[in-house]
């Protein structure tokens, strides 16, 4: 398997139907708003975090990646009792990294999304936390251990919904 | 500096970006006004929580059908069931609003006053932040309902959080297990005063709590009412964990209502001070009986010169020499406090308004009336 992807020519771009590039992101905030209300389990994902990485990584526009993110960072912004912003950095850095690391990388393979997802989950919350901790001055604790298993569920399940959203994409 | 701001497009437009929201938030963080809700957040409930609403009704719609009129197995064994949990529950009542009433009176005694809730008004939840950070749910009432910020939430079990936001159609509920989250309890034992809040893994947490004090798992945990926006006594959990830290114990609850699954809840829309209703006042005493079956006495001529009734002077008299309707026997200066038998203590328990006095005197009009019942 080839995680890396050096020739230009190789980078394949997708585009979305503009149907699916909304309704793709309100639904994942949906989902995250409403189910874990009946599930609370499924509180451990961020499923607006993954469809952000995944815009971003098939898109391959560092710019649209970067606008996707931060729109989906303040919609769920607005969901939670915190300022607006916190997710929406976040999510517009992992939005920007995300697309500028999908041309570097093959990440059509389950193995480099799980990977890739592992990673931006990660700097999601070191970020979010930062911001919440800098900016905003409350005093969120940082669970390692929580925090490490949270990536690995999100990654095992990007490797699932990414596979999923592979369907509505077109080639550009 | 045209240039590079060409050269680099994309890093431009994300500086652009982060620099423009981290303005937004350092805008939001002064401000620090509770009643401002910026339009996006508007926007965005109003977008969201109809959605969810719509799901949750249609779901009870469905559940409703088919528990109320085609799944009614068992139906006929939880009757008889619930009709002999019934009878448990009336002996336990009849038991209770004695020691109620007990309480009434020794709270009436005393002056205290107490927060009674006046109305409360159910909503479902229909919705949640969908952040781990951030511990708040939605309802399916909102300010046009009557709902407002920093309203008690609670269900039959226990608390569940305040009202953080009030939209049109929607409101937004602050857990107890948030990190932000405040709330004053006491431990029910011992008396010990801290407050409730949430752990970074969602734990409902019991802190400032000197560490000397002997808190035990199982131990009950209850709104102190000091707030003032939760009425005091509310469960709101039991102890599951202790462990000793420098100054204070760090104290794991278990939260009475289970916050991970509400459905439904109650939000206090009214609460109000009020002074327990006496028992004392409202109950004739045995004085009052007594003085009522036998004949009547004559009423003290009027002497010129005497104090007016409703004047200090006559109030002075009052507490002096209590009239003989008032039935209350004054006791002898020497046996004031000695402990009196059952048959002469209602005579000498005071009202709300009649205070025994160790220096009073017999009133002469009670003479006919003490000397008739011997």
């Amino acid at each position: 398997m080839r995680l890396s992807q050096t020739s230009p020519e190789q980078v394949e771009v997708y585009r979305f139907p503009w149907l699916a590039a909304a309704l793709i992101p309100a639904l994942a905030i949906f989902f995250q708003a409403f189910f874990p209300v009946q599930f609370p389990f499924l509180r451990i994902f961020d499923v607006p975090l993954l469809v952000t990485i995944f815009l971003g990584v098939t898109r391959r526009n560092p710019v649209t990646g970067l606008v996707t993110g931060c729109i989906i960072g303040l919609i769920q912004d607005s969901l939670t009792h915190h300022p607006l912003g916190v997710y929406g950095i976040a999510k517009t850095v992992v939005g920007f990294g995300a697309s500028s690391l999908g041309v570097k990388l093959d990440v059509e393979h389950a193995v480099s999304r799980f990977l890739v997802t592992y990673g931006f989950y990660l700097l999601h919350q070191f970020l979010y936390f930062s911001v919440q901790r800098g900016l905003v001055g409350e005093a969120l604790g940082w669970a390692w251990g929580h925090e490490l298993f949270a990536a690995l569920v999100n990654a095992g399940a990007a490797v699932a919904l990414f596979a999923l959203l592979d369907r509505f994409k077109q080639r550009n | 500096m045209e240039n590079l701001i060409t050269r680099h497009r994309e890093l431009s437009v994300l500086a652009a970006v982060l620099i423009s929201q981290v303005f937004g938030l350092a805008v939001q963080v002064r401000s620090k006004d509770p009643q401002h809700a910026p339009l996006i957040r508007v926007w965005a409930v109003a977008t969201v929580t109809p959605f969810e609403q719509a799901i949750v009704h249609a779901e009870g719609a469905v559940y409703g059908v088919w528990h109320n009129y085609l799944y009614l197995r068992g139906v006929r064994q939880e009757n008889r069931d619930l009709k002999a949990q019934i009878e448990q529950l009336r002996l336990e009542q009849v038991r209770l609003s004695q020691d109620a009433s007990q309480a009434r009176r020794l709270q009436a005694l005393l002056g205290f006053k107490e927060q009674s809730i006046l109305a409360t008004l159910p909503a479902q939840v229909v919705g949640s932040s969908g952040s781990e950070q951030s511990r708040s749910l939605y309802l399916d009432k909102g300010e046009r309902d009557g709902l407002r910020k920093d309203m008690a939430v609670i269900t039959a079990d226990g608390v569940v959080g305040k009202i953080l936001q009030a939209y049109p159609h929607t409101a937004q509920v602050l857990l107890i297990n948030d990190q932000t989250s405040g709330l004053g309890a006491i431990v029910e034992r011992l008396r010990a005063q801290g407050i409730v809040r949430g752990s970074p893994a969602g734990e409902t947490m019991l802190e400032k709590i000197m560490a000397d004090e002997e808190v035990q798992p199982g131990d009950r945990i209850i709104t102190t009412g000091g707030d003032g926006i939760f009425p005091k006594g509310l469960l709101v959990g039991t102890v599951i964990k202790v462990s000793a830290s420098d100054l204070f114990l760090r104290i794991r609850l278990h939260p009475a209502a289970d916050l991970t699954r509400l459905e439904e809840v109650l939000v206090i829309t009214k609460m109000q001070d009020v002074a327990p209703a006496s028992d004392i006042a409202a109950s004739p005493r045995a004085a009052d009986i007594l003085a009522q079956r036998l004949p009547g006495v004559p009423d003290k001529p009027t002497i010129a010169g005497a104090p007016q009734a409703g004047t200090s002077e006559a109030a002075a008299a009052d507490a002096v020499a209590p009239k003989s309707a008032a039935g209350a026997k004054p006791n002898p200066p020497d046996t004031a406090a000695k402990p009196q038998g059952p048959e002469t203590a209602p005579h000498r328990s005071p009202g709300p308004q009649a205070k025994p006095t160790h220096d009073s005197k017999p009133a002469p009009a009670l003479k006919p009336i003490t000397e008739r019942m011997q």
